[in-house]
């Protein structure tokens, strides 16, 4: 049976649908889920989506961080289910501390869309087991407050123990220390970065490659590598 | 009802974005001696009943972990105001 992916739609996510679809290309079953619900329809791994949810209010993140299935989503990170988040949900996954930092507003101080280059820096993840370490992938970007900080202490740790996941290639984007792009916790089931992988998974739809136009399908395997990091666990 | 300020900064060692563009046009209109802008924020919390210390310590706790994000800010100030002397 294919594994359940819960996508939870929030006040204001735009890239629910996006990363629904990609589950479903991927060979998993889409869920949708709730914000306003404490109830996760039994599904095997979250995914919280990209956009602007309660508006950026407070701070980009921070009050889905407190919406009602938040509870549930941050006991099933705890117990080891694969949690992805995803720009926005990048945002929610640091307000809710299941990963350490915090995003702020670009350096340069404008909304930045591109086809980004990244590189994989941990493949050992319940979403990045599909790519080898050092591999150069192309993912898009898009966001307004995608400035990853965290204190020096913090970044020593990163560092030091191998969570950062994803680092930006040829330009830093959005002023990110350490070129972060998406991190990892220490279990290595809740990963979280800005670009969007649901945007580059199907043929003609993708990201911009060298071969070809919006060619790019390497965010398929974001969500493949779950899809085997849930059949190794049966 | 009385009501309760939090001012929230952003960490004085962190670029903010805003104020620097304000800081920007502020040099465009000839404001030489302003040399920098920071822009944070204020919350009025508008509370029931009286502000016990039980109350005052709700009002920490949120500005703490909730109103702003440790990571990011700093909350600079907490004005319980005039409600503090009506006690």
């Amino acid at each position: 049976m294919a594994p359940k992916f819960g996508v939870i739609t929030f006040p204001g996510s735009l890239d629910d649908r996006d990363a629904q679809r990609a589950v479903r290309l991927a060979g998993g079953e889409s869920v949708a889920l709730w914000h306003g619900d404490h109830d996760l329809r039994q599904v095997d791994a979250i995914i919280l989506p990209g956009g602007f949810s309660y508006g950026d209010y407070l701070r980009p993140g921070a009050i889905a961080a407190v919406s009602p299935i938040m509870a549930e989503v941050i006991d099933a990170a705890n117990a080891g289910m694969p949690v992805l988040g995803i720009c926005n949900g990048f945002q929610v996954l640091v307000e809710a501390h299941l990963l350490p930092g915090g995003l702020i507003r670009n350096a340069h101080q404008q909304f930045i869309r591109r086809d980004q280059k990244l590189i994989v820096e941990n493949a050992g993840t319940d979403w990045t087991n599909e790519f080898e370490v050092g591999e150069e992938i192309i993912i898009p970007l898009k966001n307004g407050d995608g400035g990853y900080i965290a204190n020096d202490e913090t970044l020593k740790r990163l560092e030091g123990e191998g969570l950062i996941a994803f680092r930006y290639s040829g330009v830093n984007p959005n002023g990110s220390l350490n070129e972060i792009a998406g991190l990892t916790n220490e279990r290595g089931n809740v990963v979280g970065l800005m670009p969007h992988p649901e945007h580059a998974v199907e043929p003609g739809f993708g990201p911009d490659t060298a071969e070809a136009m919006r060619s790019g399908l390497d965010g398929l395997r974001v969500f493949t590598s779950a899809i085997r990091a849930l059949a190794a666990r049966v | 009802m009385p009501t309760i300020v939090v001012d929230v900064m952003p960490k004085a060692e962190l670029l903010d974005p805003q104020g620097k563009a304000t800081s920007g046009a502020l040099k465009r209109l000839g404001h030489a001696k302003i040399h920098d802008v920071r822009i944070g924020k204020r919350f009025e919390l508008t509370v029931d009943g009286p502000i016990t210390d039980e109350v005052r310590a709700e009002i920490r706790e949120l500005a703490e972990h909730v109103l702003s994000n440790a990571v990011i800010e700093d909350v600079v100030n907490i004005d319980f105001g005039a409600n503090e002397a009506a006690q």
